[in-house]
């Protein structure tokens, strides 16, 4: 009967540890990236980098003369927990100034009427596929056109013909692929040499797609692989695509999703010569870079721990919205949002950032090409920053339209041919 | 103690426990609508994302109900209801989008209110009476019809992923506007889904109450637990099974539906098997068999895991996963189950 | 580089891997013959350190072009150092000092401070880092010229691959003027593999230009080149069009062969992950009843365990993977017996609150793994052997890695049916199986029959975790995608009957594959899932009902 008593207890008293301590004046940034379940494998890094960027702050004397104190919670990849918590950030005990983010697509999906709804400011860290412009939104990763397309027009002068693109099913991959699809044939790609292929979330039986790959490979043009496929079906794939003797001189295969943190789970030693295409690497030579991967280091205590794109994104996120609350003189969202476009800073690849009117930023455009110790060199960059696009200029159904946040036009979905806000502000 | 006096006792037991719970249940809903109602300086005041995180819970309480009054009065183990639940969302969800840009032009059919509200529970209904008749017809039970469930919603999930399905893909439905005309973003609609889950867990709580003391609830326990016998005696065993479990079905999509507008998004990862295993958990945690127990069940887990992520985010998982071991080898009968013992051991000292 | 990735005229850039794709120039057949025969090695010498200098520094530039140049002029020059700069630059360990004029060799480029040494002189430089060397950097085309480079100065003469990968590579690329050369060449040619390339080479030649009785030389031949050769003809007016279609359709017919042996191979290798997984729950389940929700979690221990093994013997995965099947049957046993004391045991005759209780395990395992070693993945390498594919021929190859899953869980299958069929316990278990009560009134412990039985069931669950760990990745979330699948493939295959679990699982994996190209992965998936749930209505026990009376 003890037993059930204790338990009792022990039920009533995880009930009652609410969260209630009152806290000092400070301001807080809410930190929402799972740290169980699927995603974690990504998105755990993320909050680590997220605290580790306010203690340097904090250190540097904080912000409005104010200390930052992070509210960590976990999502636990589950989309609904996503769009629920970023509403308790938001409204709840620790109302939060500003949140730093989600990692797929859905969970951005999911969030997105919350933040808008509560007013809310998001910094969005991750490669996506575009078609989408928030008031509250801030997209720090790339568009398409800042990754897919000149990784393209980076393969097509090393004389590529034939392409096959291979993708995880779901948003990003799919959109990505069909504006992949619309330039290609603007550039003069037969149909015949495109080849689209979709799989389930975490893969692993890849041998007859790899065979047809390198049946669509020998036919006489030079292919090259264009990948959107999603985290843990990269391992088998790449295993399989050594092992059937393909290698990057053969076949090679360019990249959106497979950046350093990725590698450290691979043996990359087969795989050298494949490519990606991102932003940031950890081996881009700047001293800003080389001073984040000491601090890093530092901070994780881990000697191997390494740095990628999406990391690069929240520093630039974070700094951009330090500057844009300075400029503002408060954390108040609506003040923060006009002030923030515009706002300058340092990227990590030697450059700078600027937040542009439709919530992207920009930045260079980089491909990669895995070494055996796991990290990417640098073969081919844009000679200056590349502006990220909301609405591709390659789809049909958003060529005409253009974002800009900025008063007074204020409206994510502007048609410039008919000058009609679709949505935003501006709407109305 | 003769098998007449342990019904009896039960029944009792029962009766005072449905009571009880009507109050609890009245009593809440009245509660949280006042004191959403005081002004939002006042220190008693719930916001509105009080509210509608108490209104998904309530969502999930109605899924937990479903779920026991077929396994725990059926003795079947769905490890699929989650399939249901995300067919009346998506049901919702169609319906919530058709009012801006339908994806499609067979969507337009869904703008109505009354054919929507018809698919909520036509489509998870429809879906359990071939899956159940197929089922039940050539005797599938125990572990077989559970991991077949499982199959079930796996291939659900995988399909509603595909594009092709025209259901949004992976990102499912979202931007909701409004719904029957009102704003979903405004206050009053917090509530009014609010009060509108309330009031359906309370009638679908009544409702299977009702079942299981008729003649059919009955039958239903005699299957759950000698179904040879029942069949012997003449009752065709899978007509029972299959109307109990096709109205389980039903309300399962009630509470999808009822959960999208207030969540805001509907997508396939509702259909995953790791979601409709952690409902049984919910039920198993509450007690099994009581109706009240489930109710009880979701609320506390999901209550917990809104408490704990954000309290210890990376420790929870070893708190709700080491309550689980605990529950189940200590709490044979859930807190449901810890609370009826509590009592009768009160009444013996009494 | 020349943005149609057109030849170069340089003869060592041919020796690479790259698999010719059907350029035709003169040049390069002879350039292929040159390295064939007249790999002389230059007279190496000293050169003064200005002109090393001057070597390396052309190398300095970011213009891929102009730096395969300077690796050609390293080639031709003198140098004595040349093979080991040429094979820094391959491994990224050639680089500059950043603001300096020295050049260095990074010794060792792991972790995040380098012993370098001069690039010159070869004496010991210290240590370096990100910040102060510049790797030079190579691409993809750089990469395959510099391998060809080096081959070619270490190359021997008369090597026979070597010849045999120049002969291969001149399937199509024979024309007017090396047509002589060639076929003088054969003359010459011993082995008779490399014979056989070059006729094909000169048939193939032949056939183009006209001449119908070359095509008998080329029928069966499964080389792309001849059968993309053949097509072109087949479709052109050429005289011989209609013979060609013939010897083409013969060779189709035959790939076609090829290819379904290929697609069986693909069912059964996807297939035997399936029963790996599966069949410690088989046991589990079948004996026990046990739902039990962290098998998965045990496969994903047997995998880390395969990690931590590898940690421990650095550099040589071989001997890691071999020591982990011990290893892991026993960590993963070991936890499923810990599981069963501490748990299962409590839990007898309500089989459906393990799944409660289990459910509970696999959260604390998943989070305790993530805790202990990262959320990341961990990397497994693969040991030389279990890498590459054993190339039966031009339409059939077979991965070694997937090879061995499916020998060894051949192996494990036999290892079990062996150990259930012939010892004391197997007898045990299978009583337990058939009746409890009556195994126990027999006089069967069966408490200690169930511990074992789990233990066992874990065990294999950890051997199917160091299988996994050469095929998919090691992370926390390894166990979650085969939990579903290892359910349905018992289930399907009927509650404990080894022989239904093995059947089971081989057949939806090659029924899966042969979906696949037709429908697509997730499609394939989804018709496989419907499938089960209409067979189990059919047969509601499975493919092989349990013998004696479930109760």
């Amino acid at each position: 009967m003890n037993k059930i008593t204790s338990t009792a207890a022990l039920l009533l008293s995880m009930g009652i540890a609410l969260p209630a301590a009152a806290q000092e004046d400070t301001i807080k940034v809410g930190i929402l990236h799972s740290l169980s379940g699927t995603m974690a494998i990504s998105e755990s890094t993320l909050k680590d980098e997220m605290l580790m960027l306010i203690e340097e702050q904090n250190e540097k004397g904080g912000l409005l003369g104010k200390k930052i104190e992070p509210v960590v919670m976990d999502p636990a990849s589950d989309w609904s927990l996503y769009a629920e918590q970023a509403r308790d950030m938001l409204t709840g005990d620790d109302k939060v100034d500003v949140i730093f983010g989600n990692w797929t697509s859905a969970s951005r999906k999911a969030v997105l009427p919350v933040v808008e709804e509560e007013n809310g400011l998001l910094f969005y860290p991750v490669q996506y596929e575009g078609e989408e412009s928030s008031e509250n939104i801030f997209y720090t990763g790339a568009a398409p056109n800042q990754q897919a397309i000149p990784a393209v027009d980076y393969l097509m002068s090393q004389g590529v013909e034939r392409w096959a693109l291979l993708g995880t099913d779901y948003v990003y991959p799919r959109t990505t692929n069909k504006i992949l699809e619309a330039y290609l044939k603007d550039h003069g790609v037969a149909d015949d040499d495109i080849m689209v292929n979709y799989t389930p979330f975490g893969f692993s039986n890849w041998q007859s797609i790899v065979s047809e790959v390198k049946d669509f490979g020998s036919q006489g043009k030079k292919t090259a692989v264009v990948s959107t496929i999603n985290g843990d079906a990269n391992v088998p794939f790449y295993t399989e695509l050594s092992n059937q003797g393909i290698s990057a001189s053969d076949i090679p295969v360019v990249a959106f999703s497979v950046g350093e943190q990725e590698l450290s789970g691979i043996d990359t030693g087969p795989l050298v010569g494949h490519m990606a295409a991102w932003n940031y690497f950890m081996s881009v030579d700047s001293d800003a870079n080389y001073d984040f991967i000491d601090n890093w280091v530092e901070y994780t205590g881990d000697d191997m721990a390494v740095t990628n794109d999406p990391m690069e994104a929240h520093y630039i996120g974070f700094n951009m919205w330090l500057e844009a609350v300075r400029e503002a003189g408060t954390t108040d969202v609506d003040a923060v949002k006009d002030s923030i476009i515009g706002v300058t800073v340092p990227n990590l690849s030697g450059g700078s950032s600027a937040m542009m009117p439709n919530h992207h930023i920009t930045k260079p455009v980089m491909i990669g090409e895995i070494q055996d110790d796991g990290q990417f060199s640098v073969v081919w960059e844009t000679s200056g920053n590349v502006a990220g696009d909301a609405w591709s200029d390659y789809l049909p159904e958003s060529q005409n339209l253009i974002s800009d946040w900025r008063a007074p036009l204020r409206c994510g979905k502007l048609n410039v041919d008919t000058m009609t806000c679709e949505d935003g502000a501006g709407a109305e | 103690m003769s098998l007449a006096t342990v019904f009896k006792r039960n029944s009792l037991l029962d009766e005072r426990s449905t009571w009880i719970t009507s109050v609890v249940l009245i009593v809440g809903m009245l509660a949280v609508v006042v004191l959403h109602a005081l002004p939002p300086d006042h220190a008693w005041h719930l916001n509105d994302s009080v509210v509608s995180l108490l209104g998904k819970y309530l969502t999930y309480m109605l899924l937990a109900l479903a779920v026991d009054l077929i396994w725990g009065y059926l003795g079947i183990l769905s490890l699929g209801h989650g399939a249901f639940f995300a067919l009346g969302g998506y049901a919702m969800g169609l319906y919530l989008t058709a009012q801006q840009a339908p994806l499609a032009p067979w969507q337009a059919v869904m703008a109505h209110f009354p054919v929507a509200a018809l698919a909520v529970v036509l489509a998870p209904g429809l879906l359990a009476l071939v899956f159940g008749w197929l089922a039940f017809r050539s005797r599938v039970t125990g572990v077989y019809f559970s991991i077949i469930t499982q199959a079930l919603t796996f291939a659900l999930m995988l399909a509603f992923n595909r594009n092709e399905m025209g259901m949004g893909g992976s990102t499912g439905l979202t931007r909701f506007d409004e719904l029957l005309g009102f704003s979903l973003s405004s206050e009053g609609m917090t509530v009014a889904l609010f009060v509108a889950s309330g009031v359906a867990v309370l009638l679908a709580f009544w409702g299977c109450k009702a079942i299981t003391r008729s003649r059919l609830g009955r039958v239903c326990m005699a299957t759950r637990d000698a179904e040879a016998r029942v069949r012997f005696i003449g009752y065709r065993v899978e007509h029972v099974k299959l109307a109990v479990f096709v109205l389980s079905a039903m309300i399962a999509g009630i509470a999808g539906a009822l959960y999208v507008p207030q969540v805001g998004i509907i997508n396939p990862s509702t259909f995953a098997p790791l979601f409709s295993i952690e409902v049984v958990v919910w039920v198993a945690l509450g007690g099994r068999a009581t109706l009240y127990g489930a109710l009880l069940g979701a609320l506390v887990v999901n209550y917990l895991k809104t408490v704990l992520t954000g309290v210890m985010p990376d420790a929870w998982l070893f708190l709700l996963g080491g309550l689980f071991v605990v529950v189940t080898m200590f709490l044979p009968q859930g807190v449901a189950g810890l609370m009826a013992h509590l009592r009768r051991r009160r009444e013996v000292t009494a | 580089m020349t943005p149609t990735h057109a030849m170069n005229v340089r003869p060592e850039s041919m020796t690479g891997s790259q698999a010719g794709f059907g350029f035709r120039h003169c040049l390069m057949v002879v350039a292929v013959l040159l390295v064939w025969f007249a790999i002389v090695s230059p007279v190496q010498a000293e050169v003064t350190p200005q002109r090393a200098q001057a070597l390396l520094q052309a190398l300095d530039t970011d213009d891929f072009d102009a730096k395969a140049e300077a690796a050609q002029a390293i080639a031709a020059s003198d140098a004595a150092q040349k093979t080991r700069w040429l094979e820094a630059l391959l491994d990224g360990r050639l680089g500059r000092e950043r603001r300096g004029e020295r050049f260095y060799i990074i010794t060792d480029d792991s972790g995040r401070e380098w012993p370098i040494i001069d690039a010159i002189t070869f004496e010991d430089a210290g240590t370096g880092s990100r910040r102060s060397v510049d790797a030079f950097r190579i691409n993809n085309a750089l990469r395959t010229q510099l391998q060809g480079l080096i081959a070619s100065l270490s190359l021997d003469e008369g090597d026979e691959a070597t010849r045999l990968d120049a002969a291969k590579r001149l399937i199509g690329e024979v024309d007017a003027q090396s047509v002589d050369a060639v076929a003088a060449q054969l003359d010459d040619e011993e082995s008779s593999a490399v014979r056989a390339e070059i006729e094909t080479a000169l048939a193939l030649y032949r056939v183009e230009q006209g001449d119908a009785s070359a095509l008998s030389t080329l029928r069966g031949n499964l080389d792309t080149r001849v059968r993309n050769s053949l097509s072109t003809i087949a479709a052109s007016d050429a005289p011989i069009a209609a013979e060609a279609g013939e010897t083409l359709a013969g060779i189709e017919s035959k790939r076609a062969w090829y290819e379904r042996g290929q697609t069986l191979f693909f069912g059964l290798s996807a297939g035997s992950v399936l029963v790996l997984a599966a069949i410690g729950l088989a046991i589990t389940f079948g004996v026990m009843g046990v739902i039990n929700m962290a098998h998965g979690e045990l496969i994903m221990l047997g995998a880390y365990t395969t990690w931590m093994i590898q940690q421990l013997l650095p550099g040589q995965p071989g001997l890691a993977l071999l020591l982990a099947i011990p290893g892991g049957f026993l960590v993963a046993a070991a936890f499923g017996i810990l599981i069963e004391r501490s748990v299962i045991r409590f839990l007898k005759g309500r089989p459906l609150e393990t799944l409660l209780a289990t459910f509970g395990i696999s959260l604390i395992l998943q989070q305790l793994v993530r805790t202990v070693f990262s959320p990341l993945n961990r990397r497994v390498a693969s040991p030389d052997w279990l890498q590459g594919a054993w190339q039966i021929n031009e339409a059939l190859s077979l991965t070694l890695n997937r090879l061995g899953v499916l020998l060894f869980c051949l192996v494990v299958f036999a290892a079990l049916w062996a150990l259930m069929r012939y010892t004391r316990l197997g007898l045990e278990v299978r009583a337990v199986t058939q009746n409890r009560t009556m195994a126990r009134s027999m006089g069967v412990r069966a408490a200690r029959v169930d511990m074992l039985t789990f233990g066992l069931g874990a065990g294999v669950a950890g051997l199917a975790g160091v299988a996994l760990s050469q095929i998919t990745n090691v992370g926390p979330n390894l166990g979650q995608s085969y939990i579903v699948d290892s359910f349905l493939v018992v289930v399907f295959g009927g509650v404990g009957n080894l022989w239904g679990t093995l059947v089971a699982g081989m057949s939806l994996g090659v029924i899966n594959q042969v979906l696949q190209p037709w429908v697509g992965a997730v499609l394939a998936k989804v018709i496989v899932l419907i499938g089960v749930i209409l067979f189990i209505q059919k047969r509601p026990q499975g493919l092989f009902a349990p013998k004696g009376r479930t109760s």
